[in-house]
């Protein structure tokens, strides 16, 4: 990897992508092999927003490589409370830790910080905007259960504020995929991305309902659409209502669909859908510890097998 | 009739700035980038839809004892790509040059995303990336389109 920081799936290349996805498949084949390969390294938590799985899963990653981490712990907890700036936390903390993950919740907040920092920056989230890890355990998912040749995926939910979508939407112009986008017209994605993936050539659907192109699909990943989108409880839940999927839902589509979803999910998949060959989630969750751990060995000077 | 003939009717300047070939409709939205409302006195000549050879239609902006910063000129190249600044002293034209479009306009938008990080108390600038339609922030990736002028940085 050429990269220092990782802020945008932007800035992966089709190489990057696939050097990252087989050595996260060796380390997940083989993942003692890697138990003492950083030794003394230690990964700076900064997460100025809630995160479960994410940071969690950067946790285990770097105690499974050997290493081990240090918290800044919860935003109430700490100096930003005082009025402290997001250049002078990051410019402290890099002098107690060997790489940084920072989540934040303003756009832009990652690449800011990487301009102040040495040491490799990882964006786990900046607001609205990217979530290049994410997009990463993403992409490893759809290569193991659906592979990237001739690939159909369909995207709903929050396509406007959802990061998860904006970084993976932008990654998916590296492989052979149709992307269709399944949203409320008030949450179809931002100019920004739009304009990217046109800048690519990607092949590029919008829809507003799923059943359009259901049948199609190899792939479908779906996102959880916030209360606070929308201006009243009840237009939220009539809105809402039309992008959740149940194991009825899925029968008008092909037997190996894959159904993925970033989590933490409420009711936009069913229950039901758990307990059919196309529930993926929970798979694509467990997959953020090897692709994290590959990031991280990668990022910290480890060299592919 | 010539552009030549048609500068003549506005007044000629002493000291200052002559701004030539601006978009037409355009000269209003120079004065924005310009900062110039009228009210700080400087004596201001515009002339708008003037006919032009080479623009079909120009503006023209002479400003009396003003000469433009370097990021005025990057904004002002953006809405008016054609144009050419003279710089006048003792009401002869001593350099002319056409403005460049740059590749990246630093500190001089602030950017409409109330979510970006460079519009909070943070020590970095605000930077846009010129692309084909607009300007683009390069930190959060919003594109502004429309009315840039609109977007100008307060000092």
């Amino acid at each position: 990897m050429r990269h220092d920081h990782i802020i945008s799936a932007k800035q992966l290349s089709r190489a990057d992508i696939e050097e990252v996805l087989d050595h996260a498949a060796a380390i997940a084949a083989d993942p003692g092999a890697y138990a003492d390969r950083h030794a003394d390294t230690l990964l700076g938590m900064l997460f100025f927003e809630p995160s479960t799985r994410t940071k969690m899963s950067f946790t285990t990653a770097m105690k499974r490589l050997g290493g081990d981490i240090v918290d800044m712990g919860s935003v109430e907890s700490s100096s930003v409370k005082k009025g402290e700036s997001l250049a002078d936390t990051v410019r402290v903390v890099e002098g107690y830790a060997d790489a940084l993950v920072l989540r934040h919740p303003m756009e832009g907040s990652a690449k800011m910080a990487s301009e102040f920092v040495d040491v490799p920056l990882v964006n786990a989230g900046d607001g609205a905007g990217q979530h290049p890890t994410q997009t990463l355990l993403d992409l490893y998912t759809i290569r193991e259960n659906a592979g990237f040749d001739d690939l159909t995926i369909g995207i709903m939910g929050d396509l406007k504020y959802g990061r998860t979508v904006h970084s993976l939407a932008h990654a998916l112009t590296n492989v052979d995929a149709r992307q269709h986008f399944v949203s409320p017209e008030s949450l179809q994605l931002p100019r920004s991305v739009r304009y990217d993936l046109h800048q690519e050539g990607a092949e590029v659907r919008e829809h507003t309902e799923l059943d359009e192109i259901l049948p199609e699909l190899d792939v479908l990943y779906v996102t959880r659409i916030q209360r606070e989108r929308f201006p009243d409880e009840s237009e939220y839940r009539e809105v809402a209502g039309q992008y959740q999927i149940d194991s009825e839902t899925l029968a008008a589509a092909k037997d190996d669909l894959t159904v993925m979803h970033p989590l933490p999910r409420v009711d936009e998949i069913a229950h039901d859908v758990d307990d059919t060959d196309h529930a993926k989630y929970f798979q694509q969750a467990h997959n953020g510890v090897p692709v994290r751990m590959a990031l991280l060995d990668l990022m910290l000077g480890g060299e592919p097998e | 009739m010539t552009d030549d003939d048609q500068q003549l009717r506005v007044s000629k300047i002493r000291n200052g700035t002559v701004i030539d070939h601006i978009t037409g409709g355009q000269a209003l939205n120079v004065l924005a980038i310009l900062g110039i409302d009228g009210t700080s006195g400087e004596s201001v000549s515009v002339a708008m839809n003037m006919p032009s050879d080479r623009l079909g239609k120009k503006d023209i902006v002479k400003v009396e004892g003003k000469e433009l910063s370097q990021n005025e000129v990057d904004v002002l190249s953006l809405i008016a790509p054609a144009a050419s600044i003279n710089i006048v002293r003792d009401y002869e034209v001593i350099e002319k040059h056409r403005v460049e479009r740059p590749s990246v306009v630093e500190g001089v938008l602030e950017c409409p995303n109330h979510n970006c990080i460079t519009t909070e108390d943070e020590p970095v600038q605000s930077r846009f990336a010129v692309v084909e339609d607009g300007v683009r922030c390069e930190y959060c990736d919003t594109i502004i389109r429309d009315n840039l002028p609109a977007h100008i940085l307060a000092d």
